[in-house]
């Protein structure tokens, strides 16, 4: 008889110790996650499409944004709907050559643009604390998976906050990592100067173990680079030594629910009980200019990456009479309101006369954000705030309004811009819905964001199974 | 700010967007909202501060000089809507 997996609460590092002692075969362990799938997901909606690809580790799911040879990857988008890749993303070849089986591939907002998962082409994914509630996004099929027990571990992508926003939403820890840190190869470009690709788990040690996994130079990106130390797995629970800073803008945000204030204000005590050093800083222009100043970057960048799905060599074609309606009509047919909204915001952004107002000014103010993190990190090891300013939202409540919705990354944004790595926990509840902890660290300190983010959840003792399967 | 009509079919035109009528609407609307928050860009002064590409100290990151293999034809031209004597194939440039 197969052993009984308990999906929901077995951590990657606790499956990996059950294939190591022989207790469980990598067959019965992706048996019982596909089973998982196959009674949650119809509810949940995290996986676009499922595989069982082999390899003899613990199972992974993949945001679809992530190239996946032989597998059908359509970045949330019906313009790519139907489109198999012919390569492997190079992370997608380092969790393989891991021996990680692809157990299917996460729903996305189309493009990973978005806050929520409405606007995947295919459906919005659903909250595993509440399915009447967003799991957040872009990532939010992947942080889904992950607290519905569907996957050990999953890869997202992350821009602005889709990595982290979801994790926060899911109760479940997201990191984004140093820009430069993991190879972008094969994955579908949004923003090219933000993206990055980064880790979903239920513990900081799993988090890291699948970042040492993905992390480091790929002569396929040339934006990598080595990483100065290797990844440690983070152990014991103090934070003698370490100096936390609380920026007062990130924390102090309008639109901070008080139940997530209070969840943060907790976990900050609780990091001077593990012996931290605790004190205020300032950022003074990351909050009010963050955010204007992402969405011209992010929009003007995302208009000329998008530029490439025309019909031509791959991906949805529409009908049309000549060369330029073809396209045209291409891409009107196959993009969303999202993608078109950003498309349309960036070639304006970008166009003559309009240039030096809007993306030249915001890649100065680009500039002093970047300053303005580096004299916090100065002073401090690592930065705090709440990552999102509310617990999941409904379904719907922010889908008409771009500008609401785009207040969900309010305080992701900024490190965002910086390039430095961020990592979201689990910190507590607020009206029975997970809230997360934002830990921002120096560029490439990713090791001591899960020695802080470890600590605390050892101190913590969060529980990331949703209450109502418990 | 508002965004007229003209502007946004102008940017449609760039874009290499075919929009409907209902879409170039709500597009006029909601640009001018969205171009109304980020333009709190244009507060500050910042005429000495140099503009930002990529947010790495990285420099001139040298690769040795190798030849490798490209795709085979057949995979580039697999996903292709329409293929033909191993070359893309679109419709006639002029109408």
């Amino acid at each position: 008889m197969a052993p009984v997996v308990d999906t929901l609460r077995l951590t990657a590092e606790g499956a990996k110790d059950l294939l190591e002692r022989g207790e469980v075969t990598a067959t019965e362990l992706r048996a019982a996650y596909l089973d998982a799938i196959a009674e949650r997901d119809g509810e949940l909606h995290c996986f676009l499409r499922t595989t069982d690809s082999g390899g003899d580790g613990v199972p992974i799911a993949l945001k679809d944004v992530i190239s996946t040879k032989g597998v059908e990857t359509t970045a949330g988008s019906r313009i790519l709907a139907g489109y198999v890749p012919v390569f492997d993303a190079t992370v997608a070849a380092r969790v393989k050559a891991a021996g990680l089986g692809l157990l299917g591939k996460t729903n996305t907002d189309e493009f990973a643009m978005g806050s929520s998962t409405e606007n995947s082409a295919y459906g919005p994914s659903r909250n595993p604390w509440d399915p009447s509630r967003v799991p957040g996004g872009s990532g939010g099929g992947s942080a889904a998976a992950v607290t519905a027990g569907l996957a050990p571990w999953a890869l997202g992508s992350d821009t602005g906050g889709s990595i982290k926003q979801p994790s926060a939403l899911c109760g479940n820890v997201g990191l984004r990592p140093t820009y430069g840190s993991v190879s972008r190869y094969g994955v579908v470009a949004f923003a090219s100067s933000l993206d990055q690709v980064g880790p979903v788990a239920k513990t900081v040690r799993d988090v890291a173990l699948l970042y040492s996994i993905i992390a480091g130079r790929d002569p396929l990106d040339s934006t990598t680079a080595e990483l100065p130390e290797a990844v440690r797995l983070p152990e014991g629970d103090s934070l003698a030594g370490i100096r936390v800073g609380v920026p007062t803008e990130l924390n102090e945000a309008e639109g901070i629910e008080p139940g997530v204030k209070a969840a943060v204000a907790r976990t900050i005590e609780l990091a001077e009980e593990l012996g931290a050093e605790v004190g205020e800083c300032s950022l003074p222009r990351s909050v009010r200019y963050g955010m204007p100043c992402y969405y011209l970057i992010a929009p003007a960048e995302a208009s000329s990456n998008l530029a490439r799905y025309d019909g031509v060599r791959y991906g949805r074609r529409a009908d049309g009479a000549s060369y330029q309606e073809m396209v045209d009509q291409t891409r009107d047919e196959g993009l969303g309101p999202e993608p078109k909204r950003r498309i349309m915001l960036g070639t304006y952004a970008l166009s003559s006369g309009y240039y030096d107002a809007y993306y030249g000014q915001a890649q100065k103010v680009r500039t002093l954000i970047i300053e303005e993190h580096r004299e916090a990190l100065e002073q401090f090891d690592v930065l705090v705030s709440p990552t999102s300013p509310t617990v999941a939202f409904e379904i719907g409540e922010r889908a008409a309004d771009p500008l609401a919705m785009y207040a969900s990354d309010l305080l992701t944004i900024p490190s965002c811009l910086a390039g430095l790595p961020g990592l979201s926990i689990p910190c507590g509840l607020s009206e029975g819905l997970p809230v997360g902890l934002q830990l921002i660290g120096p560029q490439f300190g990713e090791n001591l964001l899960f020695r802080v983010g470890h600590a605390l959840e050892q101190a913590l003792e969060y529980e990331t199974v949703p209450e109502r399967w418990r | 700010m508002a965004i007229s009509r003209e502007e946004v079919l102008r940017v449609a035109k760039l874009a290499q967007l075919a929009l409907t009528e209902d879409e170039i609407e709500q597009l006029t609307d909601e640009l001018g909202k969205i171009l109304d928050a980020v333009s709190v860009v244009a507060e500050l002064e910042l005429a000495d501060v140099p503009p930002t590409s990529h947010p790495l100290d990285l420099v001139n990151v040298w690769d040795e000089d190798v030849p490798r293999a490209s795709l085979p034809l057949e995979d580039v031209l697999a996903n292709a809507p329409q293929a033909e004597n191993g070359l893309f194939r679109v419709p006639t440039w002029r109408q």
